[in-house]
């Protein structure tokens, strides 16, 4: 990889990210155009900045990393993180719109009417983000180190100064703009080696190794329930995980604050419709790169299968078109850090801003400072924190600590979305008892994961893919505690109700003023 | 308009079409809606209802489907490297085949979810 061109690469996305972030700062103004680009954007941009906000280092570099390394198992990452959205299209895609929030707390608050689960919902939002920003840090120092060889904490510094001032700068508004140049970016940035690779070897007639790992000796790796990559219980770890990214999508803060930029309920709907259209296509990618990977980087399985996608362009071309593919990849994947660690700053920096710092400032200055401050102040502390969790903490693969921040979300803000808009008999207790338990449960296996993960058998295999336990778990809780507490039903219930589910022409009261 | 005044009588100025069949000025379904009666409580019951039988068809199906995969390979170990045009079976469903049916599964639920909001507007009456 040559790292001048590379470099120059990073720098124009950088220096793109940061030209459409000012263009923004010029017509963001208000609060509301920080959080939610004041809601009128339309669904076709938005679906590729959803889709561009996604998209992470787990997508980009992880999941052909995981493949390269495990196999056939790994594929179900990309596949799980594309189903989640279908579940989130059926499950709360329209109601969460119409419930007019501009954040999950803000939600928490008004269907729950209780201050108690607006502030568990505001910790678990700072918690599932920042575990979510930690691979993308690492991913962007990873990235750093193939192309300089610098210290990876350099690359993650980059990041995270140019998200602080970018969102600092621009809030919403921009980073809409930003992100839904960087989907484009970012599917361009994989696909175009591919081709170049497909068409190179058919004008030469020799595929030489496109499907050797696939077929024939040594192909166990390309086997499901293979127990490559020395994973234990495959089928209860397979089933884990897609629970938990099927279920888990729904509940990651940045993805529900995306939401809200929708102009109703029925956009909500068709905008995700788009999303799954343009995953699909980008997620046809990771796995040939990992395919490539097993017969022209065989090396990495075993050093640093993360940064396959990088390789792979220098592996088979040598020379210039090689150096050019690579530098589009090493562009491509800081995109995907960029537009991920954004979205993730903003969500962060929301619940930061609304729940702990304003009321402070306000005190602390007499009312004598500007909302968008504290909110720039909170973006910074956003992502502070996370990159001095990175410096501290030891290394996971990118795509497995993104699948546990998926399954402490889908044990936690799933039960409380789906419950809280389809079950009108669900209590105050029981939403706090469900958010508390499922936490509890998922984070600790998280820790466990961290701290020191079990050497091998059953217990590896229930901490290492936690959701098949923790999201039953937490549902039940809910369920049972409001059962036995029904007279702690938010009395507004009923006005929720008519509020989430019934579409904008009907003129009905809503219980609280139009947004 | 409640006191009759003096002198020549007023007269009505209207437009032609008064005698038409005019719509209440607050349709029915939504007055109930507001007032929360046991009819409106119907109306939304009803409503919500269907959108959740629509949504658990989805995941039901997802369920059926993806969750039938690794169960497949599971049970039938043959499927694990059968090659569809050169290619293993798994490979083909996760990576090629998936993407496609979840898309039409979306289209699909967004026309039906759509659909039911369109009769319950026309039925509670739309602004």
């Amino acid at each position: 990889m040559s790292s001048a061109m590379s470099l120059t690469a990073i720098g124009l996305v950088i220096a793109a990210t940061i030209g459409i972030g000012l263009f923004g700062l010029r017509i963001s103004r208000t609060t509301s155009d920080f959080y939610v680009a004041s809601r009128a954007v339309s669904p076709r941009w938005n679906a590729s900045a959803i889709s561009g906000e996604y998209l992470s280092a787990a997508s980009f570099l992880g999941v052909a990393g995981l493949v390269l390394v495990n196999g056939a198992d790994m594929l179900w990452f990309s596949v799980g993180y594309t189903v989640g959205y279908l579940m989130l299209l059926v499950l709360i895609a329209a109601p969460l719109r119409r419930s007019g929030a501009y954040t999950l707390p803000d939600f928490a608050e008004t269907r729950f009417e209780s201050a108690v689960v607006r502030r568990l919902c505001s910790g678990l939002v700072a918690g599932i983000g920042s575990l979510y920003l930690l691979p993308q840090l690492r991913g962007a120092g990873l990235t750093f180190h193939a192309v300089t060889g610098a210290p990876p904490a350099v690359g993650a510094a980059i990041v995270a100064a140019i998200v602080v001032i970018n969102v600092a700068a621009g809030g919403m508004r921009s980073i809409t703009f930003v992100q839904a140049f960087q989907y484009w970016l970012k599917l361009t940035a994989l696909a175009v080696p591919i081709f170049v690779i497909l068409i190179t070897w058919r004008s030469m007639e020799h595929p030489v190794g496109l499907l050797d790992s696939l077929q024939g000796a040594g192909s166990e790796w390309a086997e499901p329930l293979s127990h490559a990559g020395g994973r234990d219980h495959p089928l209860y770890a397979t089933y884990s995980l897609l629970l938990a990214l099927c279920f888990g999508t729904m509940g990651l803060p940045h993805v529900l604050v995306r939401f809200y930029t929708n102009p109703d309920g029925r956009a909500a709907r068709r905008t995700t419709v788009v999303v799954l259209a343009l995953l699909g296509m980008f997620y046809l990618f990771p796995p040939l790169y990992a395919v490539l990977g097993r017969s022209f980087a065989a090396d990495l399985i075993g050093t640093s299968p993360d940064t396959v996608v990088l390789e792979l362009p220098s592996r088979i071309f040598a020379g210039t078109t090689g150096d050019l593919l690579g530098a589009l990849l090493a562009a491509g994947a800081f995109a995907a850090f960029l537009s991920t660690s954004s979205g993730l700053t903003v969500a962060i920096a929301g619940v930061i801003d609304q729940d702990l710092l304003r009321s402070r400032l306000h005190r602390l200055t007499g009312g004598d400072y500007l909302a968008v401050n504290s909110f720039r102040i909170a973006a910074l502390l956003a992502i502070a924190i996370p990159y001095l969790a990175f410096n501290l903490t030891k290394a996971l693969s990118l795509a497995d600590t993104v699948g546990l921040a998926f399954a402490v979300a889908a044990s936690t803000f799933c039960p409380l979305l789906v419950l809280g808009i389809w079950w009108r008999k669900m209590s105050v207790p029981g939403a706090a008892a469900g958010l508390v338990v499922g936490g509890v449960a998922a984070i600790t296996a998280v820790l466990v994961n961290v701290i020191g993960p079990p050497s091998g058998g059953w217990p590896k295999a229930l901490f290492g893919q936690p959701a098949a336990w923790t999201m039953p778990l937490a549902f039940l809780t809910v369920i049972v505690v409001s059962k036995l507490t029904p007279h702690r039903i938010p009395r507004g219930t009923a006005r929720s109700m008519v509020r989430l589910h019934t579409p904008e022409a009907v003129d009905v009261d809503r219980g609280l003023p139009p947004a | 308009m409640s006191t009759p005044a003096e002198g020549p009588r007023r007269v009505r100025v209207t437009s032609p079409r008064t005698s038409a069949a005019r719509r209440p000025s607050t349709p029915a379904g939504t007055r109930e809606i507001d007032e929360q009666t046991r009819l409106g409580e119907v109306y939304m019951y009803s409503l919500i209802q269907s959108q959740l039988r629509l949504a658990l068809a989805v995941v039901a199906g997802a369920a059926v489907v993806l969750g039938g995969l690794p169960l497949l390979f599971a049970l039938l170990p043959a499927t694990r490297h059968l090659l569809v045009l050169g290619i293993p079976l798994p490979w083909v469903l996760l990576v090629f085949v998936v993407y496609p049916v979840v898309y039409i599964s979306a289209r699909i639920y967004v026309r039906n979810a759509e659909r039911i909001e369109a009769e319950f507007t026309e039925f509670v009456g739309r602004k």
